[in-house]
């Protein structure tokens, strides 16, 4: 059987990273957006203890804790202000997020 | 062996499930596919001898993030369907090139880096808790007190944001009574 590798979980982590890219490119809904942030997190996250694991050494897992503090934080803030948002305009889509002229 | 088929099996898992969170019509279907992806996930760090960051995984993201997702949504017509964006070829292919390149830094990384020395290394012997705690309470001290002062403001600012006007409903009310509450609010404070 093949030996899982440090490589194996590199690709795994930039193959959940691509898919939250297109999810942040592709989406028009903010909670969505919000979503596919997570994964991009989370990708990372995947990457650091992997890294963390084959060189023995533990601040991949320290930088993972602070990645999933921020995450945490985030989705605190980010999710206030979209409720904000859609109690006073009563849509979350991006494109008509703009009270702007010009 | 079980290594390799518990790496393929959960691979597959996450990478199906935030597929199913980029491209399907329903939020509802993305919160529950989000949510398994996570969990999934935590498996990985099992699989890595990370069990206390499995742990925290599942706690956090499952337990609070989604929880609080899920809470979230009741705000929000989860019912009705997602309108996308009509595909742009010229977002898909810089997209795509972007992947490509990411792919071979992040494959390649590793390998430039071969003469790395572990500043903190793995002892055995030692559960993955116990070399945690050891090193965040002394090397990460200050970075773990920030990090707890910044998920207390995120606190206080999610508080303030989302639990304003609790009592009325925004939504329901049009533009000129909203200007009519905020001028009796505005006019309120200067008397």
């Amino acid at each position: 059987m093949i030996e899982i590798g440090l490589s194996h979980y590199l690709v795994l982590s930039t193959i959940l990273f691509a898919i939250g890219l297109v999810g942040v490119m592709k989406r028009k809904n903010l909670l969505l957006l919000f979503f596919s942030t997570e994964i991009l997190l989370n990708s990372v996250n995947i990457a650091f203890a992997a890294i963390s694991h084959y060189y023995g050494d533990l601040t991949g897992q320290m930088f993972a804790f602070f990645v999933i503090a921020i995450a945490a934080s985030e989705v605190a803030v980010g999710l206030g202000l979209l409720i904000v948002w859609h109690k006073r305009h009563n849509n979350i889509d991006l494109d008509t997020m703009s009270s702007m002229k010009g | 062996m079980f290594e390799a088929i518990a790496f393929y099996l959960f691979a597959f898992l996450t990478i199906s499930m935030f597929y199913i969170v980029v491209t399907t019509q329903q939020a509802l279907y993305a919160l529950t596919a989000l949510a398994a992806g996570m969990i999934f996930i935590s498996a990985f760090f099992f699989i890595l001898g990370a069990d206390f960051l499995g742990a925290v995984q599942i706690i956090v993201y499952t337990g609070a993030v989604m929880a609080l997702y899920a809470f979230g949504m009741m705000f929000f017509d989860t019912t009705r369907d997602v309108k996308e964006k009509q595909g742009n070829k010229f977002i898909i292919v810089g997209l795509s090139t972007l992947s490509a390149v990411l792919v071979v830094l992040i494959v390649s990384a590793p390998i430039v880096s071969d003469n790395i020395v572990a500043l903190y290394p793995v002892v055995d012997g030692i559960g993955n808790t116990q070399e945690v705690g050891v090193v965040l309470f002394t090397k990460y001290l200050i970075p773990f007190e920030v990090a707890a002062v910044m998920l207390l403001v995120a606190m206080v600012a999610g508080i303030v944001l989302a639990g304003k006007k609790m009592d009325l409903s925004l939504t329901l009310m049009n533009d000129a009574e909203i200007r009519e509450l905020n001028e009796e609010k505005n006019k309120k404070e200067l008397s």
